[in-house]
């Protein structure tokens, strides 16, 4: 994936604030899953969390859109705060996108319902629109032919690109990302990759939970290691991989790229 | 700790009784709640109104007033001087003799028909499968109707049995000198208990006992030194030997009391009456379809894979059965099995339809129409079936619960 | 290794498939693999031999020799004088009351028996929708209007009038679904019972227009019986053990508890307690000058009994659907109502329909039960009316034969399509 050349000058960090966490806890029943989280995402920011399975990345991640719920702290989305407001958590639901590692497609559905089902019922757009954006975001993760199938006769990464799509006929200002590789074929990684970095270079706010470093490499401009519910160590990709600081962040490094 | 920053209370306005994740739920089950209550105090005005219109009350004194009428089926002394809720005692036992033995005899019909329509006998397996089908897709009311009358009308009349005056044979005999099938039932040997009989019953029970303490012991046996013990003729001894020296010691005190053409009706043995019989067999013969289905099904879930790993380590083939197959299959068996039994207990209300005098018949039955009390008796037979359907339950939330612990 | 080397080989010429040798295939190797393969087996077969001719020896001269056209038992005893034969003509002098009942007017019987007919049109449909167009499932739609109206019969305005409620709540319930779900199912049952309330009026002021004679509730029986008791309870069953298996998943406490009583509470009291119910218990619960015929009570009480088990299947269905389907819905932005309808529900239900319809059979079959609170279905038409008449006192062979045989055909039927579309379903997650 290297031979496509990021230009990452093209990609502005504003000043503006996307995603704001302050001080947040999370316990499921006893057991203390997020501690003290403190993270400010800055609009058009690209961010790679990782660290070892159970360190609570991807439950972070899912505490931004409410799939989640905190007990601790405070998140607010685009100056929206996280409540227990059902109006908020739907306007923040509208405007963050997230990919599962499981796709989490509806198989009862086309690829094309897929994509339409949430812009005609949550944003009330007419039918024609909606499928007119569909068949746009289609095209852009270069599926449009397969329009008319279902997820179950696309491959796994075809459904992975389905399911960026179905988030950005939304048109999130956000979007996570949690583990959106991990349940592929190897081969077909780096078409799912493609895919993220071409959103990566439109500007879209980006937040993955991965274990892709090339990925984090070459598209991020910040990379957070977690562990055991903290974050441990952040940095911009190039120090984080080349001059790991803590114990911990260098155990985890040695681990995944040693092999 | 950190410092709680927490949303800032804002003030409560009444439309976050709907749009706030915290109080929504409540307003919906405040809702609901309203809503039950105005349902169930109409009914219950409906109710007392009528019960009102009608001058009746409801109470349960009836239960001790005399209950006027015959069972033909006492497990206990009955008659008809007695109250109307000895009655019900006396139909509610009849109730569960029918269910256990229906249970039990069904589970042999079900396992047998399992595994032979598994046979690779072909004109077996076909035999088996067009049993399950008849059986499953027929209403279980007609089979019971069905041999009920078979019972009734195709066996022989006592009269047949009867020694005719001038003193020739009679038409038919006793079957070996000790059964006869008749149209009022069938009369088979009971087994009398002189003093000292409960003595070599118990006997009996704790060497049937013995036997698993033996087993266990084998199998620990074979764990520790890596003999294997014989099992099959002391066990046969353990069964036999402690009961007959018991029954030797203490006199012969049980014996058999044959069923004996008297002048007119059969004396002494045991009638099993037709429509118990009928009942009897009906819910076996129906419900045996079904476990041969689901015996089949947790036989047929075990993969070749494990009876192929199994030989591939070098087990003999029947013990890859009792080892590997079987304490898989009967994991995915027992479940269903039970919630057949649970069918069994409340198919068996079905007694009415053939005059067997079980729960049904006396409470929900003769006892029903006599008082008239309708709600109080129907009521109570359903908490009666409630009853018996929630210790099924709960015992099978606990064996499945066992065999979930196990798994981990 | 070296030696490895040495025997290279490649291969120039295909070798030619052979036959197996003789005795591997053909009859005689089925024979000996299924009928004879060891003496055990052998002999198993032998019995099986033995039981079939036992059960033909009996079926069929019975059957041959029957006869159908005697008036009474009496000359059926003369013409068959010991053949074995069955007296089948108690068939073809009552079947109409098998199948109708006694009290429904004979010169009407067309009318059971058409709306029966159009059955076959209108179930096809909704059970083979990959096969058949869509715009068919009108015939299904429109059926239970029809046949109510052939079977009940009076004006042609009461069905119109029902269906014309029916549609306007939908298009009340489309329109509105913007503002929300409970807004839109409100909206829906308001207009629907408007629309009711006038149509109602409408035929009540003149009950002769295009109308049917009618017939009474009362004077249904026979298998007919069971048949409407079976389509019409699975029918209103389904919605309601929907709401009850959501209920059950739910996350308010109360609403939970209440789904779990009443569900299990049904689950462990027989199908007979609950009829009793009906029969002599629901009435104390109507307003006191309401008359509710029998009928409408006992569909009642089996309507309660199917959806408790019904609930179980679906609750089943949902439970198997991954948690990934609720977190995309929610991710998405769609609402309780919305997720449940557009995502869970089609998925689930699409996985519940073999149970579904496992239920629909066992609930078909213990239609029969309403036989003992003295309902005249088939099996109360055969205990009563006809094996109690002097003229057919004793048949009983014949005539539960022709119930089996009614019974078998319909549940038979449908089992195996329930088969059929487990296959289907399996086939189609790969």
């Amino acid at each position: 994936m290297t031979d496509t050349a990021v230009n990452t000058s093209q990609m502005q960090i504003s000043d503006e604030v996307a995603i704001s966490i302050q001080n947040m806890n999370k316990w499921y029943g006893t057991f203390h899953v997020l501690r003290d989280i403190d993270l400010t995402v800055q609009r058009g920011e690209r961010i790679v969390i990782c660290g070892p399975s159970g360190s609570g990345k991807s439950t972070l991640i899912r505490c931004i859109n409410a799939l989640e719920e905190h007990q601790q702290g405070s998140i607010s989305v685009d100056g929206t705060l996280l409540s227990s407001d059902l109006k908020n958590i739907d306007k923040i639901r509208s405007e963050v996108g997230m990919c599962f590692q499981h796709f989490n497609l509806f198989p009862h559905l086309t690829i094309l319902e897929n994509c339409t089902l949430a812009p005609i019922w949550v944003r009330k757009t007419p039918k024609k629109e909606a499928e007119e954006t569909a068949m746009y975001f289609l095209e852009k993760v270069k599926i449009p032919d397969q329009a008319n199938k279902y997820p179950g006769q696309l491959s796994g990464g075809q459904q992975q690109r389905v399911a960026i799509a179905r988030s950005l006929c939304m048109r999130p200002r956000i979007m996570l990302f949690d583990e959106p590789t991990s349940a592929l074929d190897p081969e077909m990684i780096k078409e799912v990759l493609d895919t993220m970095i071409q959103l990566a270079e439109e500007g879209m706010t980006m937040l993955c939970v991965t274990h892709e470093m090339g990925f984090a490499r070459q598209v991020a401009n910040r990379v957070i290691f977690m562990d055991a519910g903290q974050i441990v160590e952040q940095n911009a990709p190039e120090p984080f991989f080349t001059n790991p600081q803590n114990e911990r962040t260098q155990l985890f490094l040695s681990q995944i790229l040693g092999h | 700790m950190t410092t709680l920053s927490d949303p800032p209370k804002s003030d409560f306005r009444i439309g976050m009784l709907l749009s706030d994740t915290r109080y929504r739920s409540y307003t919906f089950q405040f809702i609901a709640l309203m809503a039950i209550i105005l349902s169930v105090s109409y009914l219950v005005s409906n109710l007392l109104a009528n019960l009102d219109r009608l001058g009746q009350d409801l109470s349960y004194e009836f239960l001790g007033a005399p209950a006027g009428y015959d069972i033909n089926q006492q497990p206990i002394p009955y008659n008809s001087q007695d109250t109307h809720l000895r009655a019900t005692v006396v139909g509610a036992m009849n109730t569960l003799i029918v269910a256990f033995l229906a249970c039990v005899t069904a589970t042999i019909f079900g396992v047998i028909a399992g595994v032979l329509r598994l046979s690779n006998n072909w004109i077996i397996s076909k035999l088996m499968s067009v049993y399950v089908e008849i059986f499953r897709n027929i209403p279980v009311l007609i089979w019971l109707i069905i041999i009920f009358t078979i019972t009734a009308n195709v066996f022989a009349p006592i009269a047949e049995f009867r020694i005719p005056r001038d003193g020739s044979d009679p038409a038919r005999t006793l079957i070996f000198g000790v059964m006869a099938f008749t149209n009022q039932g069938v009369f088979v040997p009971r087994l009398t208990f002189d003093a000292g009989g409960m003595f070599v019953f118990w006997t009996f029970i704790a060497s049937i006992i013995g036997i698993f303490v033996y087993k266990s012991y084998v199998k620990k046996h074979l764990f520790a030194t890596g003999k294997e013990l014989p099992f099959w003729l002391p066990a046969l001894a353990i069964l036999v030997i402690p009961t007959l020296v018991m029954y030797l010691v203490l006199g012969r005190p049980v014996g058999v009391q044959l069923p004996e053409m008297g002048r007119f009706r059969f004396e002494g043995g045991l009638q099993l009456r037709t429509s118990f019989i009928a009942l009897w067999f009906a819910l076996s013969i129906y419900t045996g379809a079904f476990i041969a289905e689901n015996v089949r099904a947790g036989i047929l879930a075990i993969s070749k894979g494990q009876t192929e790993a199994a030989a591939a380590l070098g087990i003999r083939p029947g013990r890859i059965m009792s080892l590997v197959v079987l304490p898989q299959a009967l994991r995915v068996i027992i479940p269903p099995l039970i919630s057949q039994y649970l069918n069994i207990t409340k198919n068996s209300s079905l007694a009415i339809a053939v005059g067997y005098m079980d729960l049904t018949g006396t409470l929900g039955g003769i006892t029903l129409n006599q008082t008239g009390r309708a709600i109080e008796c129907v009521l109570l037979l359903m908490l009666f079936y409630l009853t018996i359907s929630l210790l099924i339950s709960l015992f099978m939330n606990w064996y499945n619960n066992s065999v979930k612990l196990k798994e981990r | 290794m070296a030696q490895d080397h040495s025997t290279a080989f490649v291969r120039t010429q295909e070798i030619p498939p052979a036959p197996p040798p003789p005795g591997e295939t053909g009859a005689v190797h089925w024979i000996k693999t299924n009928l004879i393969s060891s003496v055990p087996n052998a002999i198993a077969t032998a019995v099986g031999i033995y039981v079939v001719y036992w059960l033909l020896s009996g079926l069929i001269p019975w059957i041959v020799n029957g006869t159908w056209v005697t008036n009474n038992i009496r000359e059926c005893r003369e013409v068959l004088a010991g053949s074995g034969g069955g007296c089948f003509s108690v068939l073809t002098e009552r079947y109409a009351q098998m199948l109708f009942g006694f009290e429904y007017p004979s010169e009407f019987y067309w009318r059971p028996s058409l709306a029966f007919s159009l059955l076959f049109f209108a179930v096809p449909p909704a059970l083979f929708p990959m096969y058949l167009p869509r715009w068919m499932l009108i015939a299904t739609g429109l059926y239970p209007f029809v046949a109510f109206w052939l079977i009940w019969g009076g004006t042609i305005l009461t069905p119109i009038g029902a269906l014309a409620g029916v549609m306007v709540g939908y298009y009340a319930f489309t329109k509105l679904d913007k503002y929300g779900f409970a807004a839109a199912l409100g909206g829906g049952v308001v207009g629907a019972w408007v629309v009711w309330q006038a149509f109602g009026m409408i035929a009540g002021g003149m009950p002769g227009f295009i109308a049917l004679e009618a017939v009474e509730s009362r004077n249904m029986g026979g298998f007919m019986l069971n048949m409407i008791l079976g389509v019409v309870c699975v029918s209103l069953s389904i919605p309601l053990g929907i709401v009850l298996a959501l209920g059950r998943q739910s996350s308010m406490p109360l609403i939970k508890i209440v789904c779990v009583v009443f569900i299990e509470f049904v689950r462990g009291v027989p199908l007979i307690t609950l009829l009793f119910v009906a029969n002599v218990v629901l009435a104390y619960f109507f307003p006191p000058d309401s008359n509710i015929d029998l009928i409408l009570r006992v569909i009642i009480m089996i309507t309660m009994f199917s959806a408790a088990y019904i609930a179980e299947v679906i609750r089943g269905g949902l439970a198997a659907l991954p948690t990934g389907q609720y977190e995309a819905a929610d991710s998405l932005g769609l609402n309780y109502a919305q997720a449940m309808r557009l995502i869970i529900l089609p998925q689930a239900l699409k996985i519940s329909i073999p149970g579904i319809v496992n239920v629909a059979v066992g609930l078909f079959k213990d239609t029969t039960l309403v036989s003992v609170i003295s309902m005249f279905d088939l099996v109360g038409m055969i205990r009563g009316p006809i094996l109690s008449s002097t003229d057919w006192a004793g048949v009983y062979w014949e005539t539960w034969a022709f119930a089996c045989i009614l019974f078998f055909v319909v549940c038979f039927g449908i089992s195996k399509y329930s088969q059929w579309l487990e296959g289907q379903l399996r086939t189609d997650r790969h």
